[in-house]
């Protein structure tokens, strides 16, 4: 692509360091001037929260924002409570933080999800809010957090709203969020008791996106009878999919080796991959009906009390 | 035409106070190499990809080539010049040297960086744990193996210390 050699400004620079587009850069103290600053700003302005999909898209000149609003110094976004059968998550909580945290190791697969995106010095800095707010089609959280009851709390400079996860995506790279409104908190439903899940991503080491993900959450009764399930698949499609035909083959059945099959068939046909260099189309279909399965087995696991892995594969893991 | 006016950024490396004033889209990498002409940390692929420019910011591994610089204003600082006391090695230094940890030595900054973190976390890591804190680092000599030992021996002095 060449991007690196063709950004250095003219000043006589030896390095090939990669620069992205002049911009203006702001400091918010408060939501509250956030938001004025995006408004007065405009279209041109970006919101910079950890900034590890912004700035590498930015030096790729793939996003050239002439103004960035800081929100790292805004106090109060990173905290991670729980009260009232919720976890509520600042946006700026950092990936590393949801990995550490016992109050997110109750629900097992955000920390599948967390301890495993992208490499150590990303986690460290990279948010949840900033995560959801990419939405990006190859992002982690936007599929995992559709296997469960979430809402994101987005905050104007006049007014608030939360909005359920499946409303503030609309597209790739696309959500609600209106001019001036930024994501305030992300707030997940603690999962019923007997009920299990996990999240397993197949990426082809550690620092990249995933090829193919599949996130699943289940409830079992005693009998070992799907009373729930949600199943969503990352990576195969503009958003992360929620397939209702793959979770109708587990949801009032015996939890068996057929009607998992026929959940992972399922899937297969509700994925809709690109080819790229990833790998085909057909390759990821595969891939995603081999992960679904593996996600069911690991998420009835843990519905019976079980202890189970999960997370991201990759060579050298 | 954006005002892309220099701003003042301020930072404690290794323990001392520096400042410049940079355009906003200067890299951190870039402002600790050229500004502040601290050049043992590294740039590699400047992609986010193999952790050659990893320094520690409020006592956490990020890759310094992508962070701008502003946003680090006011943070503490580590890189590799940090290491050293009165010309002594860091024990982590002394381990990668020890076990051949390197062998062109690119990466290496970042390596001890990670390793020290990882250490901080993870006192006595298991190989597990290892894999995981160098994930964000790649290294092109040495297949891992020798890095993993001076990991270990330098959990390992870490911990007589």
């Amino acid at each position: 692509m060449g991007f690196g050699r063709d950004a250095i400004p003219d000043e006589g620079k030896t390095e090939a360091i990669v620069y992205s587009s002049p911009f203006s850069y702001y400091r918010a103290a408060t939501l509250e001037e956030a938001s004025h600053q995006l408004l007065r700003l405009g279209e041109e302005a970006r919101l910079l929260a950890g900034g590890q999909s912004l700035i590498p898209l930015m030096k790729m000149r793939l996003a050239r924002p002439a103004a960035l609003v800081d929100i790292n110094g805004i106090p109060g976004l990173d905290s991670i409570e729980h009260d009232n059968g919720e976890l509520r998550f600042g946006a700026l909580v950092r990936h590393a933080e949801i990995e550490n945290s016992e109050i997110a190791a109750s629900i097992p697969i955000l920390h599948d999800c967390a301890a495993g995106i992208a490499d150590v010095q990303v986690r460290n800095q990279g948010t949840i809010g900033g995560s959801l707010a990419e939405a990006d089609p190859s992002g982690d959280w936007g599929a995992v957090l559709l296997a469960l009851e979430t809402s994101v709390r987005c905050a104007g400079s006049m007014s608030e709203r939360t909005v359920p996860l499946e409303e503030f995506v609309k597209d790739a790279y696309t959500t609600v969020l209106k001019p001036g409104e930024l994501v305030r908190e992300v707030i997940v439903k603690v999962p019923p008791k007997g009920s299990g899940g996990a999240y397993v991503a197949f990426k082809r080491c550690a620092p990249v996106y995933a090829t193919v993900s599949a996130a699943v959450q289940l409830v079992l009764d005693a009998r070992n009878t799907c009373k729930d399930a949600r199943i969503v698949l990352g990576c195969v499609g503009l958003t992360a999919i929620r397939t209702t035909e793959a979770e109708a083959a587990l949801r009032g059945t015996p939890l068996n080796a057929k009607n998992v099959q026929a959940a992972a068939d399922a899937a297969h046909e509700a994925a809709q991959p690109q080819s790229d260099m990833r790998g085909s189309a057909e390759y990821k279909r595969m891939l995603v009906a081999a992960l679904v399965k593996r996600a069911i087995g690991i998420a009835a696991q843990r519905a019976r009390g079980e202890k189970a892995e999960s997370g991201h594969e990759y060579a050298g893991r | 035409m954006p005002d892309a006016d220099k701003i003042l950024v301020r930072v404690r490396v290794n323990g001392e106070h520096r400042d410049a004033m940079v355009e906003p889209r200067t890299l951190l990498v870039e402002f600790l190499r050229d500004q502040l002409n601290l050049t043992g940390t590294h740039i590699g692929c400047d992609t986010s990809y193999c952790g050659a420019c990893t320094v520690l910011l409020n006592g956490r591994t990020v890759k310094s080539c992508t962070l701008f610089a502003p946003m680090a204003d006011g943070g503490e600082i580590t890189t590799v010049e940090g290491l050293s006391t009165n010309g002594e090695l860091h024990p982590v230094q002394k381990a990668f040297a020890d076990c051949h940890g390197l062998q062109c030595g690119y990466c290496t900054p970042g390596l001890l960086l990670s390793t020290l973190h990882l250490l901080s976390k993870a006192p006595k890591p298991t190989d597990q744990q290892i894999r995981k804190g160098i994930a964000g680092n790649t290294c092109r000599c040495t297949g891992y193996q020798n890095i993993f030992k001076a990991v270990r021996a330098a959990a390992a002095a870490m911990e007589k210390r």
